[in-house]
């Protein structure tokens, strides 16, 4: 059975069904398959920075906001005084790293299920990428080249 | 079971003085005529019947009695061809096996035609996209070799291994009930990657590879978001979810 293409096929609130070409539409416009684990290395990604992620925003969370005199303390000169040290540097570098491309991914799949024309989300998709890199570039610079003498 | 009657005999020995088994349904369908009207509308309906009954029998009462222009597929009527999936209260369900008393009729009983695929008339809706996906994941034992001269022998616990996903009967409740689906129609959707699964493990096939390529790719399984409507929708009470994520772990041990 086909679809009578001169029939009413506009979706609409009272007629949500989106008109789907038969068969899944494999017109020009398709994407051909990839083939690459593209998809794979991202599902996996995410489970794993997650849990590294839980460690690292829980531990700098603590550290700024509850211990020693909470979210006061932090100033100009406490946190000079911790990227002072490698160790806290590399932590810095990494949750930040971690935390946008984990947050990227996330929205990437959210504009993937959301958007429903291809323009859109090639745009939202466009802005996304552009924030983050835009971010980590920023961030990954402040950490690297911090001066505390300015 | 036979097709009810308006008469209400009261006269049965089992049955006290105006016991009768009817009660008042009020059926509220989502109606669509492209030919007649763009635009699909709720109808209502309020049928006597037996509480004990289905869904599929109030339907057929509503057609058979009240308007014949009713349009909806069934055929087995007992939960095995899988043609009568449809949105029963905000649910997907099978009509044939959804008896009426399990589903408060005292409210009015909302019966729509399954989301996400293109509705033709009525219930009815092009299932193509559907079966589409059904035969990208090559649905068929696909072996090397010369043919056995018998039957090609397995253990039962490696018939065990997909004894769940074989019980699929292609209803499409769960395909239309996965929110990813319904956005772009796009993803392979959780029937697909059941019929896989049911040939990636069998011991049998020699094709395993070939499907689990397919379902690495943009549209399969790693769409997936987990949301469970399949398995909720699932007539058969396949664990389709579960299902899905065992071909994802079938994807990552072959890689690592
Ligand atoms: S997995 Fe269940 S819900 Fe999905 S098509 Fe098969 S029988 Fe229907
Ligand atoms: S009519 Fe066959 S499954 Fe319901």
């Amino acid at each position: 059975m086909s679809v009578d293409s001169t029939a009413p096929t506009e979706p609409s609130v009272d007629n949500p069904a989106p008109l789907i070409e038969p068969p899944r539409a494999r017109t020009a416009k398709t994407p051909k398959a990839t083939r690459t684990n593209f998809e794979l290395y991202g599902w996996l990604f995410m489970r794993l920075s997650g849990i590294v992620l839980v460690v690292l925003v829980i531990g700098h969370l603590l550290i700024q906001l509850v211990l020693d005199g909470g979210v006061t303390k932090v100033s100009f000169a406490f946190v000079a005084g911790r990227w002072a040290s490698p160790f806290w540097m590399t932590w810095d570098l990494v949750m930040l790293w971690l935390a946008m491309l984990h947050g990227a991914n996330g929205l990437r799949t959210i504009i993937n299920d959301y958007a429903e024309r291809a323009n859109t989300r090639f745009w939202l998709k466009m802005l996304l990428y552009t924030a983050t890199v835009f971010t980590v570039l920023l961030g990954t610079l402040v950490i690297f080249t911090f001066d505390p003498n300015i | 079971m036979s097709t009810p009657t308006l008469e209400k005999k009261s006269d049965g020995p089992a049955r006290s003085e105006d016991a009768t088994p009817y009660i008042t349904v009020t059926f509220r369908l989502r109606r669509f005529n492209p030919e007649e009207l763009e635009e699909a509308y709720w109808e209502d309906f309020t049928i006597e019947i037996d509480p004990k009954e289905r869904v599929l029998d109030a339907l057929h009462k509503i057609k058979w009695e009240e308007d014949g222009t009713l349009t909806f597929r069934r055929s087995c009527a007992h939960g095995i061809c899988g043609s009568d999936a449809m949105r029963i209260n905000g649910r997907n369900r099978l009509a044939c096996k959804t008896l009426i008393k399990d589903i408060n009729p005292e409210k009015p009983i909302t019966v729509e035609a399954i989301k996400g695929l293109t509705v033709l008339k009525d219930l009815v809706v092009d299932m193509e996209p559907f079966f589409q996906a059904y035969r990208d994941v090559m649905p068929f034992l696909v072996t090397n070799g010369n043919e056995p001269t018998r039957e090609r022998f397995q253990s039962a616990e490696d018939r065990e291994r997909f004894d769940d996903t074989t019980k699929c009967i292609l209803c499409a409740a769960c395909t239309s009930s996965c929110p990813v689906f319904w956005n772009d129609g796009q993803y392979f959707g959780p029937a697909a990657i059941v019929n896989a699964h049911r040939f990636i493990f069998d011991s049998r096939d020699e094709a395993g590879e070939q499907r689990l390529e397919i379902l690495n790719d943009r549209d399969g399984v790693w769409r997936c978001r987990t949301t469970f409507n399949c398995t909720d929708a699932c007539p058969r009470g396949i664990e389709v979810t579960k299902a899905i994520q065992e071909v994802k772990r079938a994807l990552i041990t072959r890689r690592f």
